[in-house]
């Protein structure tokens, strides 16, 4: 890897975390490092990506690139590969990257691992496979590498730099403009998403009811970190899907996962297992997920909850 | 309105999947299935096509010959017609392979609406439909949880990761659907006796523009790295303290 392109996306002002993160790691692979910036009125959030590690960040700015849509996207990111000679692009896992990486990876006839938890100077990319049960090592054969990597696989971690910003050139395919964006509703969010939390905590059929979801709610709000769920919540309608982790859901590595409630079904495990720490409260002691949890507690979690939040919060006031 | 939906044969969950280490690939010499994520799509296709009394739905697939019995699955729901790509050569293809196979397949029988469905079962892929989207210079959206056809375009409603989206493209067009769209059916008896007599055409890779060498390669396989101790304890009504206190040990409060 010579010249390494990370694609930042943004939302409402402020540019992903996670992409910082891929941006951050980018840094430490002792190749020259760029951020591109896509959308409209987004020049603002440009340089502060400098901050992250970017020597250069781009700029495309154009009205027709104000909805997050994927094929628009590949067409600028394709003129800077080309006409800059980016030999790699990173990508921070979401909806609209894996769009843009495999949209870019066929029209560049760019090779494209995703799913990675980390990549060395060499190019070689780490992918958990077959719910994790396997670590794959990966490489690319094609003259540009494309790489999607995990939410929560780096920490943005801010290194004093500062980028230059540049204008990308913005001319569009005319079937990448067909696909239009109706209408936008943004979901109500308290505190980090669970992409962007360090700490999450999960709630399961063991919480007993939805209103008890206040439980998991406060002891996230008191360690600063966003609440997830797992399927059999969503589906039984106790909690919105854009919150659900396993298999059908999103894949997260926070540094703390508590889990309470949840039994630790193989399709929740894939979402979580790769948490740096895991806490589980449970009351039934052959519950799976205390077979991986780095502390499990076997317990009513209704009276062990609202007191482990009165702790947290006594420790932070 | 003529439907596509692209399905992937994978092995079967209930046999175990395996990784061989001779190829560094998936082991699919066992039972092959048609993945659980692309029953949706087929259920998607057969309501359209029920709802407008017209049409065709044809399932188009990339995979060992083997794959047909397993794409049986799609016409016992209901679909009219499979199309398996199949080559020696296109063995071990990975994204670009399997986009240009699919979106040369889908050329040639020019549907106005691919269908696809929210992921793979076995290599956790979801993604494929923006290649082959690309490849066949159609509009493409993803993770739809609701589909409308109407007027000549499509919209499709989704979540996103910081809501819910509404975008609509002409057709003909190539949707990624949501394992929340619907509810697929079983395919009934009739169905399942039918399913043999569609028809079921193969094509090799010539046919489809030829293969495409693989743009990434495996390098080697690593065992999980290790958790660390799982420590369990019985609430003895300290148990909070006790939780503090190891979040305290890894400076996590």
């Amino acid at each position: 890897m010579a010249k390494v392109l990370v694609f930042l996306e943004h939302h409402e002002g402020a540019i992903a975390k996670g992409s910082l993160g891929v941006l951050s790691k980018a840094a430490t692979l002792g190749a020259e490092v760029a951020g591109v910036v896509i959308g409209s009125e987004v020049r603002g959030i440009a340089a502060s990506a400098g901050d992250y590690g970017a020597a250069t960040v781009w700029v495309a700015d154009d009205g027709r690139l104000t909805a997050p849509l994927p094929q628009p996207r590949v067409d600028v990111l394709a003129s800077l590969v080309r006409d800059e000679g980016y030999d790699t692009v990173l990508f921070a896992q979401s909806v609209l990257a894996a769009d843009v990486a495999a949209g870019l990876a066929a029209r560049l006839d760019a090779g494209l691992n995703w799913g990675l938890v980390d990549l060395t100077a060499d190019g070689t990319g780490k992918s958990p496979a077959l719910s994790d049960t396997v670590y794959v090592d990966v490489g690319w054969t094609s003259a540009v590498k494309l790489a999607i990597f995990r939410s929560g696989a780096f920490d943005a971690t801010s290194s004093g730099g500062t980028a230059e910003v540049k204008d990308a050139p913005v001319s569009l395919e005319d079937f990448s403009t067909l696909a239009e964006m109706v209408e936008q509703a943004h979901a109500e969010q308290h505190g980090p998403s669970i992409e962007d939390a360090d700490v999450i905590v999960a709630g399961g059929r063991g919480l007993g009811e939805p209103e008890k979801f206040a439980l998991a709610e406060e002891l996230a709000q008191a360690l600063g970190g966003a609440v997830a769920a797992t399927r059999a919540v969503v589906d039984a309608g106790w909690y919105p899907y854009s919150a659900q982790v396993g298999q059908t859901g999103k894949t997260v590595s926070p540094k703390l996962y508590v889990a309470l409630g949840i039994s630790g079904a193989i399709q929740h495990k894939v979402g979580m297992q790769s948490s740096n720490v895991i806490v589980a409260i449970n009351k039934d002691p052959n519950a799976p997920i205390f077979e991986f949890a780095d502390l499990g507690v076997v317990g009513d979690l209704h009276e062990i909850v609202p007191k482990l939040t009165e702790l947290v919060r006594a420790r932070r006031s | 309105m003529k439907i596509a939906v692209c399905v992937k044969a994978v092995p079967d969950a209930a046999s175990g999947r395996r990784i061989d280490p001779a190829t560094n690939r998936l082991d699919r010499s066992g039972e092959l299935t048609i993945s659980d994520w692309d029953s949706y799509p087929v259920e998607e296709a057969l309501k359209l096509k029920e709802s407008t009394g017209e049409g065709e739905v044809v399932v188009v697939s990339m995979g060992p010959e083997r794959a047909l019995d397993a794409l049986r699955k799609a016409l016992a729901m209901g679909a009219d017609r499979a199309v398996l790509v199949t080559d020696a050569s296109l063995e071990g293809a990975d994204l670009l392979g399997t986009a240009r196979a699919l979106a040369g397949a889908l050329e040639k029988e020019s549907p106005d609406l691919v269908l696809f469905g929210q992921q793979s079962a076995d290599g956790g892929g979801a993604c494929l439909w923006a290649a082959v989207a690309e490849r066949l210079h159609r509009p493409v959206v993803s993770q739809v949880s609701e589909l409308i056809v109407e007027g000549g375009s499509i919209s499709g409603k989704r979540q996103t990761e910081y809501g819910y989206d509404t975008i609509r493209a002409p057709l003909p067009a190539v949707v990624a659907v949501a394992d929340s769209i619907n509810t697929p059916r079983y395919p009934s008896l009739k169905g399942i006796m039918g399913a043999k007599k569609k028809p079921q055409e193969t094509l090799s890779a010539g046919d489809v523009g030829g293969a495409e060498g693989p743009g990434t390669t495996v390098v080697a396989l690593n065992p999980p790295p290790a958790r660390g101790e799982a420590q369990k304890i019985v609430d003895d009504g300290a148990g909070a303290e006790k939780i503090i206190e190891f979040l305290a040990g890894k400076r996590l409060v």
